[in-house]
């Protein structure tokens, strides 16, 4: 039997974090892309796209992120692609900070006067235009620090793809508990590294807040 | 597509559907209860206890906040008992749900409790209220008024994070699907059932609270603060969204 010293679970769980932050960067990243299309859906003129967008919101946040991720890692390979965890975890993640985003997103551009969509539209703009250059620059101040508390969900979702077996923070810790069997530093450590990538997220999302609210006042 | 869908013969595991709904939904019930009790202590204390006190639950909050329920899970199932503490796998699930509730709880009642104006507490005060008079009658029930659609949405997000505890063989929702597709080898349709299954409980879970909170808040008029306190709220849950919207 091998031996596990501190040190060793210490390092090997550090090197397993780099996935964790890695899949957070491309759920965050392609979620970040899917939602901004979803949002221009989201807040367009046409009704029945508005409704496509809130049906897709409620199906991921009504229903829980592992069966997701079941449905991704067995449902795909039914449409013939073939998936390897990776696979099936990138896309559930992606769809499912999709679905979030939207929702902060849309919160931030409603809260800008509707006065600014009639004055883009005055000058002759496209709805798209009016998004790009008018809406959403100024929807985009409210929207960085929710945005950047909701990165924090994601770093803490990744940690459901070790049950797929994808070997991340969490799975890395399973499985030396399984070898040197001491699991109370070993999870203990684990949930160390994830405050340790995300108490920062959440310290920096509230002095965006607060910095926001000063300006506000003035 | 060659895939056949096949949804038959799964009747004769309704039982285990049921059992497994009756599994989820109680641990929900339990750590709800335990959770918001929790949650307006440990606020109470945010709010109004001594510094160390108040220090020891932000520390509480922040470290909940910010790991994964998974781990918190599998810290308390696997961790607990190597320090001598035997807990059994139901026991281990309410307890990391409460705890993680609690920590989000807090949060939640304590921005109620400072979105009630002093003019509140100065008027209970000159009706000769003492201090935890005061607390009880005055600003307790206008801050769960006040927040109770965060306390519902976070309810409902413990509810749907409670899938993890499959993975310590807790017989709920989650365990009936990977108990179904290792029989019948029909993995994708007992997921899409069990999915399912979790939406209308979420739907129907969220109708009923929120019927209740008319209830039990009834012809309470909420405070609504002037200055709109909601992207702490939205920062880790989508509490303020539903503020805003009821506003």
């Amino acid at each position: 039997m091998v031996e596990f010293t501190l040190w060793d679970i210490a390092r090997n769980l550090l090197l397993a974090a780099r996935w964790t932050v890695l899949l957070s960067l491309i759920a965050f990243v392609c979620g970040s892309l899917v939602g901004f299309v979803l949002l221009a859906m989201r807040v367009s003129p046409l009704p029945w796209l508005r409704r496509l967008v809130s049906v897709y919101v409620e199906l991921f946040q009504g229903t829980p992120l592992l069966m997701q991720l079941f449905l991704a890692f067995f449902g795909l390979p039914l449409l013939g692609v073939d998936v390897s965890p990776w696979t099936a975890a990138i896309v559930t993640l992606t769809l499912y900070t999709s679905a979030y985003l939207v929702d902060i997103w849309r919160g931030c551009v409603e809260a800008v006067p509707r006065g600014q969509w009639a004055a883009g539209a005055s000058l002759g703009m496209t709805f798209g235009q009016q998004l790009r250059y008018i809406v959403w620059p100024q929807a985009k101040k409210i929207a960085v620090a929710p945005t950047v508390g909701f990165l924090v969900q994601v770093v803490k979702s990744t940690a459901l793809t070790s049950i797929i077996g994808f070997t991340e923070l969490t799975k890395t810790g399973t499985m030396i508990t399984n070898a040197a069997f001491r699991p109370f530093p070993i999870y203990g450590m684990v949930a160390l590294i994830y405050f340790a990538m995300c108490f920062p997220l959440t310290w920096y999302a509230r002095a965006l807040e607060k910095r926001q609210k000063v300006g506000q006042r003035r | 597509m060659s895939y056949a869908f096949d949804f038959s013969g799964f009747g004769i595991y309704a039982g285990m559907l049921a059992r497994g709904t009756a599994v989820t939904l109680g641990l929900t019930a339990v750590s709800t209860v335990l959770g918001g009790l929790v949650g307006i202590g440990g606020a109470s204390v945010a709010v109004a206890g001594p510094r160390w006190a108040r220090t020891v639950i932000a520390a509480y909050v922040e470290l909940i906040r910010n790991t994964p329920f998974i781990v918190q899970l599998f810290f308390v199932f696997f961790g607990l008992p190597s320090l001598g503490i035997r807990i059994d796998e139901v026991q281990a699930a309410i307890l990391a749900m409460t705890v993680n509730l609690g920590a989000y709880a807090i949060e939640i009642v304590r921005a109620g409790i400072e979105s009630i104006s002093r003019g509140q507490v100065q008027a209970a005060q000159a009706l000769g209220l003492h201090g935890r008079q005061v607390f009880r009658y005055v600003v307790l029930p206008q801050a769960l008024a006040n927040v109770f659609p965060s306390l519902l949405s976070q309810v409902l997000i413990v509810m749907l994070g409670s899938a993890v505890v499959s993975q310590i063989s807790v017989p709920d929702l989650t365990y009936a699907a990977n108990f179904i597709q290792s029989r019948n080898f029909r993995s994708f349709e007992s997921y899409v059932i069990i999915t399912v299954t979790y939406l209308a409980l979420s739907i129907v879970l969220r109708q009923l609270l929120n019927w209740l909170g008319r209830g039990l808040f009834a012809g309470r008029m909420p405070h609504r603060p002037d200055e709109p306190r909601g992207w702490r709220l939205l920062l880790a849950w989508r509490g303020a969204r539903t503020i805003t919207t009821e506003r």
